[in-house]
Order: structure tokens, then C-alpha cells, then sequence
């Protein structure tokens, strides 16, 4: 593999014989498919260099919080801690993946979070007044925030209202929602075993063990089955260590938290038994996998992020820019319903308060850190999942530490801020040198 | 003119009239496309260049005239049915999107797919054979992003999308207006490559050195009519630049000049 590649690169400069005649090309000479590690290196390199940093700043952020906060606090690493770290991301991480379809457009959805909170008060008010079952009223909830996207989505892509207007204006309204129906001052609370179980109750250590291993086998055989065959025609494919490199990582990963996740967490473990993944960890897993196949092996996905690229390039391909916005919007608030559950079944009730909070800014805190950027065209469902674990990261740590509620308040404004920052800088980058 | 009856052309276009509200912009244009042959589109702003590509590409309707394709009429509703015909345009601004890679973008809209989901094994390999044809070496990878591409290279791709699709004619809008020497050189390499597979190539250009370099016939516009539709090799220069800023030159051109208003 290397010699031939090394040998195709000293012939480049001089080689390339006159074109004109019908001489057989070789389609391999067309390009070369990253065919050594070396070559995947330096085009990583490359890439970081010309400002496309993906998800670098938020695995980055994610180690330096998670070392200054275990050093400053010997609670914070423990399996206790940790499980609580990943209910608490859940609901951002959801909300992030779905602020990733808006923010792809180039668009901004401020109303995601109360329209979580909104979506959350039907929910529990289904369950708690009208006794429906769980999956009624999680249908029901989300139906709502489904309903909430269509009239924005509407109102942008055919009114060609700016989405900061019109989400902003919802923002708004959409707090009338809990507060008229809950009350001002009180609170809905629920016991659905389900829903709330989501936050309190774990996966059988078994069944964990057994996901977690369904998980690492399915992408390992994925990603050899696609080296294999992209290979095999000459196509452009990742060097097999490479591959392999992130096998063993994934299933590190994994393994290793399952792990940690299946040990006895209990603060009296001699009383109590606690372990297993939580619940919110296979929900979030499960949505990942989803997003991330509609937007990597869809057309639909594929068009979203033409659209976010060039709107004018997309509609020439015969794209229907405003139904892609509808469906992003729509997309957006429904996966903010499922979020403002989550949030929902963490505290266990629904306040008139719910979702008009940090929620939003955190979410699009996460989605930004994690590499989506703002001026559209660029974002995965990962980058959520791993900027939500950093911001969530955040008040959880401060929390250990006692401080007080302003120090988190400033701090998370600033990730946001340099998270911003970051995506403005690497945005020149980008357009500087092109990448 | 005599000389080229023999081929007979791909597209043609008989006595077309336009008018946008009182201004008429074309004049009862004649205007054929030949397998093999580079047409050369020329004129000053305004002639109708501009109207007369959209009128081929189905943008525009036609007020009157004729639209024949293979010498048959056909009806054009819309730039679906042109494109259904084998006729693709590759607009100045090229219409790609910088995000995407170039597989992505020379498939979109029109991407591969089995049971909705995206083959992006056969895009790749169909992608790759396409500008493997048109002899293109100067990517580095078929899977870099448009950004990172040169002027000369986004208009290649833009180009090899035109072509992926068995087009038969392909109308390039200013395709070096905006490129240095070299990659000039590359396109107008791959303007004439085109012609060579027996593709009807309409090139629309300002430059005068680009256009006796291809084309084989110049169809000099002005005031939107036809001043003239000449073979290259019979005519100079100098010739075309009167063509173009006067609408005659010697015993070329509109016979009336004086008459001819928009």
C-alpha cells in the first residue's frame, strides 16, 4: 500500500501525460484514496489547521473539566457522580440534537426550550388529570412540540420571517403554556413508573452489558464490512488501521463506562444496591444512532445540509428549500418535547418555570461546542451528544463545589461565548484557506 | 454556412421572439447547436445572451418561434423538460455548494439511491469515471470539499455534473470569466474535450482570445438580434469585436444597422 502510494506521488508533478487523445485513464489516477495512516494524519492535520476542528474543542473542553473539577473535588469522579452526569446531560444532549437540523440551516430555534416545557406540561397533565398510559401522553407531548415546529417552520420558510423574530415571539407565548395550565407558584408532579424511571431507574446490569456489546460488535462490523467493500472497488476508504484504531476506542469507551455504570454506586453499598446504566442512556443512544443515519444515509439528510450550504445551489437541484425548513423546525421541536420529558422526569414534575430557564442556551452551548457551526452547513448528531456531556459537565461540577449560583451562570456564558468563538475563528479559517 | 449543412444540429432555435413588457429583448433569433462544435455565444451587455441561454434552458418562455431538438419541435415548460432533453446549463456562479464534497455536489438532487437510502459506493465509482473521461487529474480526491478547490477546478466540477448525466448539449455562461492563466487553460482544455466526445457545446464569453481558441462557429449578437453565425476560421478578430459593437462588419452583420432598436 505505501509503495504504490509513494509512487503515485513522485509521479504526480511531472506525470499527467498531454490530455486530448482517447487515451484510457485509469480512473486510479483521477485520485489517490487516502490509502496510509500517514496520509490520513497529515490530511487531519491539514484540516485542523485550516480551521475544521469538529468535535477537538468540546473532547478537549471534556478533559480539562473533568480534571480540574476531580482534582478540586474527590467526589467528582466517583461512579456515583458520574451516573448522575449522564441523567443530567440527557435531556441537553437531546435538545442539542435537535437545535443541529435548525442550526445546519443557518437558522436558530430560541423557543426550543419552552417549547420543551410546554410539550413536558401536556405530557404530565395527561398522565396526572387524564390517566392516559405513559406512551399516550409522551405521544401526545411530543405531538405537541411536533405542532409548535410546523406553525414556525411555516411562518419562516413562507413568511420569510428571521427565525430569531419568530422563535423569539414564541419564546415568549409559549411560556403563557405551563403557567396557565399549572398555575403560577404550583407544580405538577408525577409517579408514572416509566417516565419517571427514565431518571431514577437503571438498565439490568445484564441487559447493559448485553447492549453495550450489541453496540460494539454492530459498529465493528459496520466499519470493516464498509472498509471491505469500498476497497474492494477502489473507492476512497480510511487505512484498515485506522479503522481498527477506532474500533478499540468505541468499545473502550463503551465497555469501559458500562463498567463503571455496572458497579454498586450506592452511597451505603452494604444497604442499598445501585447499578446499571440509567435509563436516559440507551433513549439518547437510541435517537444518536437515529439522526445520525438520517443525516449521513438519507437524501433527506443530504439535502438539509445542501440547503445549509448554498439555499441557492439546492433550489436549482430541484431541492424544496421551504419544506426542508419546515421539516428542520418540526424536527427541532419535537426532539425538544422528548427533552423537556427527560428534563421532566428528572425532577420528578412540571412547573410553570419549566424550559424557560438555561435550558435553551445550554442546548445550543452544546451543539456549538460540540462543532455544529452557526452559519449552517456543518454539524452531527454526535457533536451534540459530546457538547451536552460538557455542558452538563459544567453545574455539575460547580454543584459539588458548593458554589454559588452566579459562578455558574458566568461560567456557562463564557463556554458559550468561547464556543462561539471558536466557530467564528475557524469559520475564517475555513474561508481563508479553503477546507 | 453552405459547408456546415451536412451536420445537422442538436438543438435549434427558429425566428424566437421575447419580450419582457414593452422592452423586446430578442428579435426573431435563429440559433442552432451542433454535435462536435463549440458555438461561440458573443455580444455586448444587453444584446440578449443572457435571455437567449434561459430561453434554451426553459427559464424564460418564448413569445413565438420555434424550439426543435434533433430537427423534431418539442415543448418546453420548464428547465425539468430541458434537462430531461440532455440539455444542461453551468450558470457563472455555479451553483455549488461549498460544504458538500464533490461526489455530493455533482449528484445533487439527483442522488443514487436504493429504498431511499444514499449509494454512495456507486455515486463515488460513477463520479470518478466521469471526470476520469474528461481526462480531469488536477483533484486531489474526489472526496475533498468544494471549498478547498481553485476557481479552474469549481468549474470543472461544475462542468463534469453537466456532464454526468449523458447530456448531449451543454451551455457554459462565462465559464473563465473570473480564473487566472493556468486554469483557464485547464477549462477551455475541457470546453474542447467536450466538443471532441461529440457533445453540442454553447460557450458564452466575453474574451475574445478563449473564443477563437474553441469554437468552432461564433453566433455574434446585437441589440438581440443575430448579427451573425459564422464559422470561426472565416472570420477575424477584429471582424467580431464590429460585429459585436456595431452589429455589421463588411459584408457581415444586420443589413439595416440604423433600424435596429431594442
Amino acid at each position: 500500500m505505501s509503495i504504490s502510494s509513494a509512487k503515485s506521488t513522485s509521479e504526480k508533478p511531472d506525470g499527467a501525460p498531454l490530455a486530448g487523445g482517447t487515451s484510457t485513464v485509469d480512473p486510479s489516477d483521477v485520485d489517490r484514496p487516502l490509502g496510509t495512516v500517514r496520509d490520513a494524519f497529515v490530511d487531519y492535520l491539514n484540516r485542523l489547521r485550516g480551521g475544521d476542528m469538529g468535535a477537538l474543542p468540546a473532547i478537549l473542553g471534556l478533559v480539562v473539566l473533568f480534571t480540574v473539577f476531580s482534582v478540586l473535588h474527590d467526589k467528582f469522579l466517583t461512579t456515583y457522580n458520574m451516573a448522575n452526569l449522564v441523567v443530567q446531560a440527557g435531556s441537553i444532549c437531546v435538545l442539542a440534537m435537535g437545535l443541529v437540523f435548525v442550526l445546519l440551516l443557518g437558522e436558530i430555534d430560541l423557543s426550543a426550550g419552552v417549547a420543551g416545557g410546554a410539550s413536558a406540561t401536556i405530557t404530565a397533565l395527561m398522565l396526572v388529570d387524564h390517566g392516559w398510559t405513559w406512551w399516550g401522553a409522551t405521544l401526545a407531548g411530543i405531538a405537541i412540540g411536533a405542532v409548535i415546529g410546523l406553525v414556525i417552520g411555516l411562518l419562516v420558510a413562507y413568511l420569510s420571517i428571521p427565525s430569531f423574530v419568530v422563535t423569539l415571539a414564541f419564546f415568549l407565548a409559549l411560556q403563557a403554556v405551563p403557567l396557565k395550565l399549572i398555575g403560577a407558584g404550583g407544580s405538577l408532579r408525577f409517579n408514572d413508573e416509566i417516565l419517571r424511571g427514565l431518571s431514577i431507574k437503571n438498565v439490568p446490569v445484564v441487559a447493559g452489558w448485553v447492549a453495550a456489546l450489541v453496540v460494539v460488535v454492530g459498529f465493528a462490523a459496520l466499519a470493516l464490512w464498509r472498509y471491505h467493500s469500498r476497497s474492494k472497488r477502489g473507492l476512497s476508504h480510511r487505512p484498515l488501521l485506522l479503522v481498527l484504531i477506532q474500533i478499540v476506542a468505541l468499545a473502550v469507551i463503551v465497555l469501559g463506562s458500562t463498567a463503571l455504570l455496572s458497579q454498586n454506586r450506592a452511597p451505603n453499598p452494604d444497604f442499598f444496591n445501585i447499578s446499571g446504566i440509567p435509563w436516559v442512556a440507551p433513549v439518547v443512544i437510541v435517537l444518536l444512532l437515529v439522526w445520525t443515519f438520517v443525516l449521513t444515509r438519507t437524501k433527506f439528510g443530504r439535502h438539509l445540509y445542501a440547503v445549509g450550504g448554498n439555499a441557492e445551489a439546492a433550489r436549482r437541484a430541484g431541492i424544496n428549500v421551504n419544506a426542508m425548513k419546515v421539516a428542520a423546525f418540526v424536527i427541532c421541536s419535537s426532539m425538544a418535547a422528548v427533552s423537556g420529558i427527560l428534563a421532566a422526569s428528572y425532577t420528578g414534575k412540571v412547573s410553570p418555570g419549566s424550559g424557560g430557564g438555561n435550558e435553551l442556551l445550554y442546548a445550543v452551548g452544546a451543539a456549538v461546542i460540540g462543532g455544529t457551526s452557526l452559519f449552517g452547513g456543518r454539524g452531527r448528531a454526535l457533536d451534540a451528544v459530546i457538547g451536552g456531556l460538557v455542558i452538563a459537565t459544567i453545574p455539575n461540577g460547580l454543584g459539588l463545589l458548593d458554589q454559588a449560583s452566579y459562578i455558574n451562570f458566568i461560567v456557562t456564558g463564557g463556554v458559550l461565548l468561547l464556543a462561539a468563538s471558536v466557530d467564528a475563528i475557524s469559520r475564517r479559517r475555513r474561508s481563508a484557506t479553503g477546507v | 454556412m453552405t459547408s456546415e449543412a451536412a451536420a445537422s444540429p442538436l438543438l435549434e432555435l427558429r425566428k424566437v421572439n421575447k419580450s419582457f413588457g414593452v422592452v423586446h429583448v430578442l428579435h426573431d433569433v435563429d440559433f442552432a447547436i451542433y454535435p462536435g462544435q463549440v458555438t461561440a455565444l458573443v455580444g455586448d451587455n444587453g444584446a440578449g445572451k443572457s435571455t437567449l441561454v434561459k430561453t434554451i434552458a426553459g427559464i424564460y418562455g418564448r413569445d413565438n418561434g420555434e424550439y426543435l431538438v434533433d430537427g423534431a419541435p418539442v415543448t418546453v415548460h420548464g428547465p425539468r423538460d430541458v434537462s430531461a432533453l440532455g440539455v444542461e446549463v453551468v450558470y457563472q456562479d455555479l451553483a455549488l455548494c461549498d460544504n458538500l464534497d464533490i461526489v455530493e455536489n455533482m449528484f445533487l438532487g439527483r442522488e443514487l439511491s436504493t429504498f431511499g437510502l444514499l449509494d454512495d459506493a456507486a455515486m463515488e465509482a460513477k463520479a470518478r469515471e466521469t471526470l476520469a473521461s474528461l481526462s480531469v487529474r488536477t483533484v486531489k480526491s474526489v472526496r475533498q470539499s468544494v471549498a478547498s478547490l481553485s476557481g479552474g477546478q469549481r468549474q470543472t466540477v461544475a462542468i463534469a455534473k453537466a456532464v454526468l448525466w449523458n447530456s448531449r448539449i451543454v451551455l457554459l455562461d462565462e465559464p473563465t470569466a473570473a480564473l487566472g492563466v493556468a486554469q483557464t487553460r485547464q477549462v477551455l482544455d475541457l470546453v474542447r474535450r467536450l466538443a471532441d466526445r461529440g457533445l453540442g457545446v454553447v460557450l458564452i464569453s466575453h474574451n475574445m482570445n478563449d473564443v477563437f481558441e474553441v469554437a468552432d462557429r461564433i453566433t455574434a449578437l446585437y441589440l438581440g438580434r443575430v448579427a451573425a453565425d459564422v464559422p470561426t476560421t472565416e472570420v477575424t478578430h477584429n471582424q467580431v469585436v464590429e460585429l459585436i459593437t456595431a452589429g455589421r462588419s463588411g459584408d457581415l452583420g444586420i443589413r439595416d444597422v440604423a433600424s435596429a432598436t431594442i
